[in-house]
């Protein structure tokens, strides 16, 4: 083990030119692309060297509601790009609501329980555990319920007449909506059981890297790695689960009927 | 009897109807005058108010799946959710009459994507009668259909009626309700307009 090695500003600068030679190649085969790679690249200098400030500033306060703060800021983001990805979407405030609630429930519901009985750290909010668990959790719940909630929307309005088709006949609208439940259901949980299966074989995880990076024993960084991969499924599973029957209930209602005139689109 | 009383949604009523065990109803009226709409507020598809009673029971003292088993609408485009046809009936049901009075008693075995859109329509109505309502409520029974099938459909229709079951018919075809010896309604922005019908 060699430890943590600092990276000076010239070694970024460095890093940086295999991207501009990328924008040079843009410019000369005429690909129109080293604007938005240029954008992209800013964006993400600005927005990092602005997280590497604040997390240093909420670690160095060490204050509870400062960290409770920033992970009301993570929770609001998350919210938004739940909505936005969904192309039509509860009306009203269950828009807003029901995928959010979810997602900020079973992440909060699986952090708080690993900070406090798994990785204990001291005291358990601290915010350099609490933070980018916390972080890491509400990503991977937020693509699975924006999944969950897209695929459901999409298929009941797609197979409107075949689920009134069997309302007609008598069925329970929980029998006739059944199938796309568990269709959204699926597409919810698919990209954490793809990041499981080829996790470790196709690619290193990014937080065990990190970890090997700084000099921890690859081991430990494997612990680190399944127990945050364990978390993150089950975050999602529940979250996903939450938000799928939620809106599953909301379109519908006690006269069994399909209730499509509760979803509004956005505006793309 | 199928009682309506004050049937309304934000798109259509008051409407009140009876249509009498044995009894033919057809509404007839333009395209988007609310017919169809009629028709999907009294098996409380869509949120309605007003009572609608069949017999002496009333709808909100049933389950809704109960009650659409009981007063069975057949929509103007068909459903299906299965690939092939025989998934859309119960097992138990006794189809065999239904199916060869539409001329179709091979039809369990056929995939749904094969189906012409006029066998589509038949096999509805069959899937419906299946479950032996007491009202059967028919949106554009015939107008898929080419002459021979639509003697079929209003044959079996009528043979409905003698069973006692009460039927409400939308159709475009001016002359149905003639051969049906059916009550005829005007529909008109969402509303009855009573018309003299040729009495039974």
């Amino acid at each position: 083990m060699t430890g943590y090695i600092e990276l000076s500003i010239w070694d970024i600068v460095l890093a940086a030119l295999f991207l501009a030679l990328n924008a040079v190649l843009s410019i000369t085969l005429r690909l129109r692309l080293e604007r938005q790679l240029l954008i992209a690249a800013l964006r993400m200098i600005v927005q990092l060297l602005m997280i590497g400030l604040v997390l240093r500033a909420v670690f160095a306060a060490g204050s509870p509601w400062l960290t409770l703060a920033l992970a009301c800021a993570m929770v609001g983001f998350a919210g938004y790009e739940i909505l936005a990805r969904q192309q039509s979407r509860l009306a009203g405030l269950w828009g807003y609501t029901l995928g959010a609630g979810a997602m900020t429930a079973a992440g909060s519901i699986v952090t708080l329980v690993a900070l406090t009985s798994q990785i204990q750290p001291e005291p358990w909010w601290s915010p350099q555990y609490a933070l980018p668990i916390f972080g890491m959790i509400l990503g991977n719940t937020m693509t699975g319920v924006s999944l969950g909630l897209d695929t459901l929307h999409a298929t009941l309005a797609a197979e409107r007449r075949a689920i009134e088709a069997q309302l007609l006949l008598g069925r329970t609208s929980l029998e006739a909506m059944l199938p796309m439940i568990r269709r959204a259901l699926r597409s919810g949980f698919t990209p954490i059981i793809n990041a499981m299966a080829a996790t470790g074989v196709v690619s290193l995880p990014g937080m065990m890297t990190g970890q090997i990076l700084s000099g921890v024993d690859p081991q430990e960084a494997v612990k680190y790695q399944l127990l945050i991969m364990f978390l993150i499924g089950g975050a999602t599973g529940l979250g996903v689960l939450g938000a799928v029957i939620g809106s599953a209930q909301r379109l519908t209602d006690s006269r069994h009927r399909l209730r499509l005139d509760r979803l509004a689109d956005a505006g793309r | 009897m199928l009682a309506i009383e004050d049937l309304r949604t934000p798109l259509i009523g008051p409407v009140s109807l009876a249509v009498e065990r044995g009894q033919i109803s057809a509404l007839l009226g333009p395209s988007g005058s609310g017919k169809s709409l009629i028709l999907r507020a009294i098996v409380d598809l869509d949120p309605n108010e007003g009572t609608v009673t069949l017999d002496v029971q009333e709808r909100a003292s049933m389950p809704a799946p109960e009650w659409r088993r009981r007063v069975a609408l057949v929509p103007a485009e068909s459903g299906w959710w299965a690939d092939r046809v025989c998934d859309h009936f119960d097992a138990e049901s006794e189809l065999a009459g239904l199916l060869e009075a539409v001329e179709l008693p091979e039809a369990l075995d056929w995939y749904v994507a094969r189906l012409s859109s006029g066998e589509r329509h038949r096999l509805a109505i069959v899937r419906a009668l299946a479950n032996r309502p007491d009202a059967l409520l028919l949106d554009e029974p015939t107008a898929t259909l080419d002459e021979h099938a639509t003697g079929l459909v209003e044959a079996l229709i009528r043979d409905q009626c003698e069973r006692g079951v009460a039927v409400l018919l939308v159709t475009h075809d001016e002359a149905q309700p003639a051969r049906l010896s059916a009550g005829r309604h005007r529909v008109e922005r969402g509303r009855l307009v009573s018309l003299p019908g040729v009495a039974l």
